[in-house]
């Protein structure tokens, strides 16, 4: 974390909007290339990695940068996947959840639900695991979070270990978003309202707050600044995202499962934070494409691939410290990343 | 006279059987400079600690211009005027010295949950930020981060961050640990300009620093206050010069 992005005014370097809106460009311009060259199955593919980059880029708010290391984040993630799950369940069967609230189909609600019961949760669980710090944060975030595994693992009404389908895919005010093309786009404006959010959070003055959570908490209590309350609203603010993503993967994939929550699931948005670079605006991106590409290779190649993908992940976190957006940032001599 | 700024009574702090802080009674009057001297071990830093809100005393109390302090939370004494710098300094360093001043400056108001505006294009942060780093002499080193500043360079950036909390009463823990002859005489000259405007509580081994700045001086050894008086009263006094002055000539 030594190399972090703040050493340098942005004064030579490469602005974070500029990155950000040749990007956006590029992934506009995905479908339209995929159809006319027959890459079947890219639009899809990629409406899965810009799910998980949401994911990722809100447990970087916290993790990133704000040095509070929780290992629980899929929790937040699953029940977004599962607010989602659960109101279809009931839409579906026609059966209002304990005999009060109706069942919904439509991601005007049900996305915004997903957000407001995440944000909830999260006050809850925050408000208990940010009474510790270090290791036992840690492992207080895990716990909770297998927690709430083993809770919808045993929930029969929902499928238990079997997970909920989707039969089909929310609606968004009514219109149909069963068309790949149209959901991968709105997936891709979801993905950059929120990353545009987290480029404003990280610089204003609970994002300075924030850096200075990671750095040192000492020196903040030294100036006034009590952090848990700060700690806790980027706990919450981050499982809102996490939340998000989940509702948008359980409509991607019309179904949910309790592998959502899984501490697996938990490592592998850890992995694509730490690959993509800590503490980066377009890191948890990077490292969503590349470890979710890298699988997809690997696996396409040998039913073996964990073998290889652990190697390759221990190579690049040990040799390119900052991730893939620290080498990007040595490659073009500290101009962009 | 006037009633003292800073009022301790009592205070008793125990670590298993070693008493660092023995029934310590004393008082900071407004506007003083006060030295805290004392051999290596006598309890200084642990007195600092409890003063602040680090360390919570087993007995006896705080009192900041009247009020009863001594259960407040740390972050909440500096509202109330009490602001401290480190013996080893504590600094973001990863953030520009301009990112540590500017910060305190943010502190002081009433919360920091704003979440859109670019805070390093704030000029109510980033304004009020140079001038203290100016008055610092950090004037060309505000964009440098703090892990490459000199070591008198972070001493003098944690005084202007001190001094950004606007202070009634600054808690020094040996601003001079640590830096050469001419380093010390900037920070001499620099807490000398504030002298009467902001009371200060001077826990310092460099006795040249002591005599030169200092209006009172209470000695602290093996956590008890042995005497309290002007430079020549301490400087008179047999038990001191016994206990600590004769010692090595410090």
């Amino acid at each position: 974390m030594a190399d972090a992005p703040l050493h340098k005014p942005a004064s030579k370097a490469w602005p974070e909007w500029l990155t950000g809106v040749i990007l956006l460009a590029i992934l506009a311009a995905v479908p339209l290339l995929a159809q006319t060259m027959g890459w079947g199955a890219t639009v899809s593919f990629l409406t899965r990695i810009i799910i998980l980059a949401i994911a990722a880029a809100s447990l970087n708010l916290i993790l990133g940068y704000g040095g509070l290391v929780s290992f629980g984040h899929a929790a937040f993630y699953g029940v977004g996947g599962y607010v989602v799950g659960i109101l279809y369940h009931h839409y579906a069967s026609d059966a209002p959840l304990l005999g009060l609230i109706p069942g919904a189909s439509d991601m005007a609600i049900t996305v915004p639900l997903a957000i407001v019961i995440n944000a909830l949760l999260a006050v809850v669980l925050g408000a208990i695991s940010l009474r510790t710090t270090g290791v036992q944060f840690i492992m207080i975030t895990l716990a909770f979070a297998q927690m709430l595994f083993f809770l919808f693992l045993s929930l029969k009404v929902y499928g238990g270990d079997d997970g909920l389908v989707v039969r089909r895919r929310n609606t968004l005010f009514g219109h149909d978003m069963r068309g790949d093309v149209i959901f991968y786009y709105f997936v891709l404006a979801i993905a950059a309202a929120w990353y545009a959010f987290c480029a404003r959070l990280v610089n204003s003055r609970f994002g300075r707050v924030l850096a200075g959570v990671r750095q040192s908490e000492r020196r903040l209590a030294a100036i006034g600044i009590a952090t848990y309350r700060y700690k806790l609203a980027a706990y919450v603010i981050a499982a809102m995202g996490a939340g998000l993503a989940g509702a948008l993967m359980a409509n991607y994939a019309r179904f949910v499962s309790p592998d959502m929550l899984h501490w697996i699931q938990s490592g592998d948005l850890m992995i694509m934070v730490i690959l993509g670079g800590v503490g980066t605006l377009f890191g948890p991106a990077a490292g969503a494409f590349v470890l979710i590409a890298l699988e997809s290779v690997l696996a396409a190649w040998t039913e073996h691939w964990q073998l290889y993908l652990g190697p390759i992940l221990v190579v690049i976190v040990l040799f390119w410290r900052g991730g893939l957006m620290g080498l990007l940032k040595k490659l073009t001599g500290g101009r962009i990343g | 006279m006037a009633d003292p700024l800073l009022r301790v009574e009592g205070l008793q702090k125990r670590f298993g059987g070693v008493i660092a802080t023995d029934n310590f009674t004393f008082d900071v009057r407004p506007g003083e400079i006060h030295a805290l001297i004392g051999p290596n071990g006598a309890g200084k830093t642990t007195l600092i600690s409890q003063l602040c809100g680090e360390l919570a005393p087993d007995a006896g109390s705080v009192f900041l211009a009247g009020e009863n302090i001594t259960r407040l939370p740390a972050a909440q004494r500096i509202h109330r005027g009490l602001a401290r710098t480190f013996q080893i300094t504590q600094l973001l360093n990863e953030d520009t010295a301009l990112d540590n001043v500017a910060l305190a400056v943010q502190a002081r108001s009433v919360h920091s949950f704003g979440m859109w505006r670019d805070a390093r294009s704030d000029r109510a942060l980033i304004d009020p930020a140079r001038a203290l780093l100016e008055n610092a002499g950090l004037a060309a080193r505000a964009d440098v981060p703090v892990a490459d500043l000199s070591h008198g360079e972070r001493k003098q950036l944690e005084l202007a961050i001190a001094f950004a909390c606007e202070p009634r009463l600054l808690l020094l823990d040996e601003p001079m640990a640590g830096l050469g002859a001419s380093e010390s005489q900037t920070m001499i000259e620099t807490l000398r300009g504030r002298k009467g405007e902001i009371t200060m509580l001077l826990v310092e081994h460099d006795m040249d620093a002591v005599f030169a700045l200092a209006d009172r001086i209470s000695v602290l050894v093996y956590g008890r206050l042995i005497a309290t008086g002007t430079v020549a009263e301490i400087q008179a006094n047999a038990q001191v010069r016994e206990a600590y002055l004769g010692e090595g000539g410090a």
